[in-house]
């Protein structure tokens, strides 16, 4: 089971209190993890990867275990407590506004 | 007894605003969606109860709701607007070529006869029509593939098909308008486009008279007319009586020509409003104070309306899509400020009261009318 911490924003929108729990299948990798929140949360779809390109939207970041996922290829093995459910991938909208 | 529904969109949500058919007091619901952007919220004129919403962020993108009820309740549809083919490139602001890129939907425009059509006009300019409620979105690529879309600029705010006319008479045809290329008129539904733009000069751009190049900012069209269209251009009021083939100025007397909104009185198709602005390097009222200006004679003559609007230190805009009529009797006229600020009249304009003061800044404001 993979925890994924949202934005509060994407929260409101796919109706998700909390953190989200996902069963991925296979390696639990970028790409899978967002391939499942996606598949569970269509709503979710564009807002965190572009359409076509699937690439990160600009003004997000992925963290995990106080790592900065952002810039890692999106088939790179997530870390192992992310993996094991001990700590949530968390999707980070940049901040604005002073 | 009718009532009247304001949609309104604004920098940081929706709202949602109803009064009976007096006008004078006004429920106010929302924010809906809040601390988004929501560029337009339109409901069906077939299905009132169904609406559209642009909902947009810097952060995630664009989203697209519909609701079923009036507002009440708001379900996610879909946001995937994918261009048709390789979208190749328009020009940027310094002249270069620049890739086409979807930003957001900045206009809703439900179909007159069918509650599940609907279009979307969208930023990089773009035309996409869904059949199905807005789950699903196709390009209208004939008009972005229009032989002048490689020579489109963006106007300030950004390249932006910002006007869509659906023509009551004719189902076929369509107008829409872009900052910066100008009007373009469909007579097939869609498929082939041709600029509409004959007649506007705009002494900023290179040649001032081009087919394409043309800061239009809005477009109205009363239905009973449909061959008669008014524009409020970058700077210039004008007027086409021929679908738009020509254009005429009609600013008149107005005290100013720039300005971002126009509509039309819903019973007197020579009644139309616009809110002067002082200028493009100053984006609010002339002397601080925020006039209406009703021409009775579709241009050229105008009176200024001022009763119930701030006459001192008023600094605000008012924006391209931030004016709407309700076709009671008298005409109901409502507009939006960058301000927060929700104005109406129940009188064609002799009188405005405020119906909101502080908002977000307003981006966009339709009226329905109910039974």
């Amino acid at each position: 089971m993979i925890r994924v911490m949202l934005p509060g924003h994407l929260r409101t929108l796919a109706g998700i209190k909390g953190e989200v729990t996902l069963e991925v299948k296979g390696a639990a990798t970028l790409r899978t993890v967002l391939d499942a929140l996606e598949a569970a949360y269509p709503m979710l779809q564009g807002t965190i990867r572009e359409y076509g390109t699937l690439k990160r939207r600009a003004f997000l970041r992925f963290f995990a275990c106080e790592e900065d996922l952002s810039h890692e290829p999106m088939d790179a093995l997530l870390p192992e407590a992310v993996a094991l459910g001990k700590e949530p991938l968390l999707v980070i909208a940049a901040v604005a506004g002073g | 007894m009718s009532k009247v529904r304001l949609l309104v969109g604004t920098h940081k949500g929706a709202f949602v605003m109803t009064s009976d058919g007096k006008r004078q007091k006004w429920e106010i619901s929302g924010p809906h969606f809040a601390g988004w952007e929501i560029y337009h919220v339109k409901g069906s004129p077939v299905d009132p109860n169904r609406l559209y919403a642009s909902q947009t962020s810097g952060w995630f993108g664009q989203v697209m709701q519909r609701s079923n009820d009036g507002g009440e309740t708001w379900e996610p549809v879909g946001n995937k607007f994918e261009y048709d083919g390789v979208p190749g490139t328009h020009q940027w602001y310094d002249g270069t070529p620049h890739p086409w890129e979807f930003k957001r939907v900045w206009h809703i425009e439900p179909s007159l006869i069918d509650a599940e059509v609907v279009y979307a006009g969208v930023e990089d300019a773009g035309l996409f029509r869904s059949a199905d409620g807005g789950q699903n979105w196709e390009e209208l690529s004939g008009l972005r593939k229009h032989g002048s879309g490689p020579h489109w600029q963006p106007g300030a705010g950004g390249m932006c098909l910002h006007t869509i006319i659906l023509d009551p008479s004719d189902p076929q045809r369509i107008y829409i308008a872009i900052s910066a290329a100008g009007a373009f008129r469909t007579d097939d539904g869609g498929k082939s486009w041709r600029p509409i733009n004959q007649g506007l000069r705009s002494e900023f751009i290179p040649d001032p008279d081009a087919e394409v190049g043309h800061c239009v900012h809005h477009v109205a069209m009363h239905p009973s007319r449909p061959n008669t269209l008014f524009m409020q251009k970058h700077w210039d009021v004008m007027r086409s009586d021929n679908a738009g083939d020509l254009w005429t100025e009609v600013s008149g007397n107005l005290p100013t020509d720039f300005g971002f909104v126009i509509d039309v009185h819903a019973h007197e198709p020579e009644t139309i409003f616009v809110v002067p602005i002082k200028s493009d390097k100053e984006h609010y009222p002339l002397d601080g104070k925020l006039q209406v200006f009703r021409s009775k004679s579709g241009g050229n003559e105008w009176e200024a309306l001022t009763k119930g609007l701030p006459q001192e230190n008023c600094y605000v805009n008012v924006l391209r899509d931030a004016m709407s009529v309700d076709s009671l009797d008298k005409c109901g006229v409502y507009f939006g400020t960058t301000g927060g600020q929700i104005y109406g009249s129940s009188d064609a304009g002799d009188n405005w009261t405020a119906i909101a003061r502080d908002l977000p800044a307003v981006l966009s404001v339709e009226a329905q009318t109910l039974p």
